[in-house]
């Protein structure tokens, strides 16, 4: 009797065993489908795949027009196969979550003015993975919108329009939430990055180099981070807006050069940090108006033309600790009251003493001159820009603040500078 | 003709005021680049050197020295000499003399603490300004016969053209402000040498700030070939205008 119900036993597991492990397999052993040019086309790979299959694309010059993609798919090209848009189709529409797309080729995606057209496109996308592809000669390159958590890394774009409104943007996020951009190299979009309605992302390592706008835009996107990008020789530099809650770390802004050009242009920005950037050869360097609550942290300007833009509707900002360095003009306002805060910063033009040897200068610094408020008012009036004449202006009004607002001021520069310049070798002009 | 030139040159050359001159230079420049961190600031130096010392050396020094020659040049015209030769063979002497003090001076540390576009610039800008204002303290020479008011009028000049104009200009351009300046005053900056030297510098030294509205004008301007080219022969004619109107003077005057 017990060895019968113990055989029984014995058989039910044997059963149970082999019920579990077919299950097993069968979840496990996804299908690796592969597309080749000759062979299947990349759609007909779609439709035979089931979620969670993988999907190689072997090298060569695809032509499907729009590839919908709407399972939970793994794709990758192997050599750089090419998925060309002829112009006329957004090339690859993601409508699922967890995909993986990674070592594609993808160009010519189409343009339409009514329509933002993309290399890629999520559509509401979860958990989904872009890195390593080249996009090339794209309206979009990325669009993702209602994306979450999605990462877009290592990518490469490149576009070459010559107008805003007929070309689109390198990395272009509407309301997504938890994205990862990071180490993308992006040139020749509209604007590098642009995020709109993007919450809780992050932003690092990237280099938006020579667009033709900005080279990161962005609205209403709180509580971002951007850490270690480069920003140089974009069209009108680096603007963001209606913002609160940012951080920007270790970034650099170069070579940003025109009538609208800003390294960053904070508008209507508020409780953020700033910290630990570079700001080097900008028309101005960082432009702020109606911002509030930031701090303004060890950066360091150099050699800008205008290294920070003040209005007069910013408060209780604080700057600590910055380094100004070989700037035509420190800081110019367009107020005659300042409610922000300057102290311990280092002004490469500031002539006071230090008699008490703390390494702070004992007289304080007012880094607006006075003929930053007349080129202000007066354009022209940069033809005389360090005359004699002006310069003996400038010195009495350095002594006796009249027209340049008297409560701007740092009590406490610093004679030594605070930040260990980066160890970069600069192009030249 | 050369042997004249020879003749002035060796001895403003060894004129202890020239090496004066010279060692003053070398010693502010080398100085200005080694006491600052940044080589910005001391180019920033230099350019107020090169724009309010060396006008005012060229042409006191140069009217000085006219004066306390006025017997080797009564000489020189009783000679068999052309009285346009022995002016001119003048001017190239003590325009080659203070040049050559300009470029041991300032030319030497800058090229080697320097060696930039915005360095190379501010030196042909120095011997230019030099030049110039060896012909201006000629013309002013030739025009006045007393030593005093001779020399009276060089610093006045001198005077007029690094301070008294852009106080004008200044004055002129807030008078004027409501109208559409930029252009004139692209023009205002072509009469005055000193002006036209400094923005050829500012236009290295100072690019980015130029870059925006308020620099648009002149960029577009003098940051084109054609402008680079226009302002050198302005400055050439800023040479050339009072050597001509000096040398009229003199062939005319009443030794």
């Amino acid at each position: 009797m017990q060895s019968a119900f113990a055989r029984r036993s014995i058989f039910l597991f044997c059963c149970f065993g082999a019920l579990i492990s077919m299950l097993h397999t069968s979840l496990i052993q996804a299908a690796t489908l592969e597309a080749r040019p000759g062979g299947k086309s990349i759609k007909t790979c779609i439709d035979q795949a089931r979620a969670g299959d993988t999907l190689l694309i072997h090298a060569g010059h695809y032509h499907e027009g729009n590839i919908n993609l709407n399972k939970r798919l793994y794709l990758r090209g192997i050599g750089w196969p090419v998925l060309d848009g002829d112009k006329k189709y957004e090339i690859i529409s993601v409508h699922a979550d967890s995909v993986h797309i990674e070592g594609l080729r993808i160009i010519n995606s189409g343009y339409s003015s009514l329509n933002d057209i993309a290399g890629i496109r999520l559509y509401g996308s979860k958990g989904s993975t872009i890195r390593n592809n080249q996009f090339d000669n794209n309206c979009f390159g990325v669009y993702s919108e209602y994306g979450r958590s999605c990462l877009i890394e290592g990518n490469r774009f490149r576009a070459y329009g010559k107008e805003e409104i007929l070309s689109g943007n390198g990395i272009h996020c509407w309301k997504s939430d938890d994205m990862r951009i990071i180490g993308n190299d992006i040139q020749g979009q509209r604007d590098g990055i642009y995020f709109e309605f993007v919450t809780n992302s992050i932003i690092w390592r990237n280099n938006s180099h020579g667009n033709i706008r900005y080279g990161l835009h962005f609205m209403f996107s709180h509580h971002d981070a951007y850490i270690s990008n480069i920003f140089s020789r974009n069209g009108a530099g680096v603007a963001v807006m209606f913002t609160h809650g940012i951080r920007m770390f270790n970034n650099f802004f170069e070579w940003n050069w025109g009538d609208a050009a800003y390294g960053l242009l904070l508008k209507e920005i508020s409780d953020s940090y700033i910290e630990g950037n570079y700001f080097s050869h900008n028309t101005t360097g960082l432009h702020m108006e109606g911002s509030s609550r930031i701090q303004i942290l060890r950066n360091v300007f150099e050699r800008n033309g205008f290294a920070l833009r003040i209005q007069g509707s910013c408060e209780d900002d604080s700057l600590l600790h910055n380094d100004f360095v070989g700037n035509t003009f420190d800081v110019a306002t367009n107020s005659s009251v300042s409610r922000n805060f300057f102290s311990e910063n280092y002004w490469d033009k500031y002539e006071g003493y230090d008699l008490k040897h703390d390494g702070i200068g004992d007289v304080p610094y007012h880094p607006v001159s006075l003929f930053s408020t007349v080129v202000e008012n007066n354009p022209p009036a940069m033809m005389l820009f360090r005359s004699f004449m002006v310069t003996l202006l400038d010195k009495t009004e350095k002594v006796l603040p009249s027209i340049t607002p008297a409560g701007l001021k740092d009590d406490s520069p610093m004679m030594k500078r605070n930040v260990r310049p980066p160890n970069i070798k600069h192009e030249s002009g | 003709m050369k042997k004249v030139m020879k003749y002035v040159l060796a001895d403003i050359l060894r004129n202890r005021i020239v090496l004066l001159y010279t060692a003053l230079l070398l010693v502010v420049s080398c100085s200005v680049f080694g006491l600052e961190d940044n080589a910005d600031k001391g180019m920033l130096s230099l350019l107020n050197l090169t724009l309010i010392i060396v006008p005012m050396m060229c042409i006191i020094f140069t009217t000085i020295y006219q004066y306390n020659s006025a017997e080797f040049i009564e000489l020189l015209v009783s000679q068999p000499l052309r009285r346009r030769h022995i002016w001119l063979s003048l001017f190239a002497g003590l325009a080659a003399a203070l040049s050559i003090a300009f470029l041991v001076g300032v030319g030497l540390p800058v090229i080697l603490f320097q060696p930039s576009l915005t360095g190379l610039t501010m030196v042909l800008c120095g011997v230019a300004l030099s030049v110039i204002f060896v012909a201006i303290a000629l013309l002013a020479s030739a025009r006045t016969r007393d030593k005093a008011r001779g020399i009276g009028k060089a610093i006045l000049l001198w005077l007029f053209w690094s301070l008294l104009w852009d106080a004008l200009v200044l004055f002129f351009l807030f008078q004027l402000s409501d109208y559409p300046l930029e252009k004139p005053m692209v023009l205002v900056s072509f009469l005055n040498p000193i002006d036209l030297a400094r923005i050829l510098i500012l236009l290295r030294m100072d690019v980015s700030a130029l870059m925006g509205y308020s620099g648009a004008v002149f960029r577009e301007f003098f940051g084109t070939g054609t402008g680079i080219l226009v302002s050198a022969l302005a400055l050439m004619a800023w040479v050339a205008v009072p050597l001509w109107l000096s040398t009229r003077a003199f062939r005319k005057k009443d030794l």
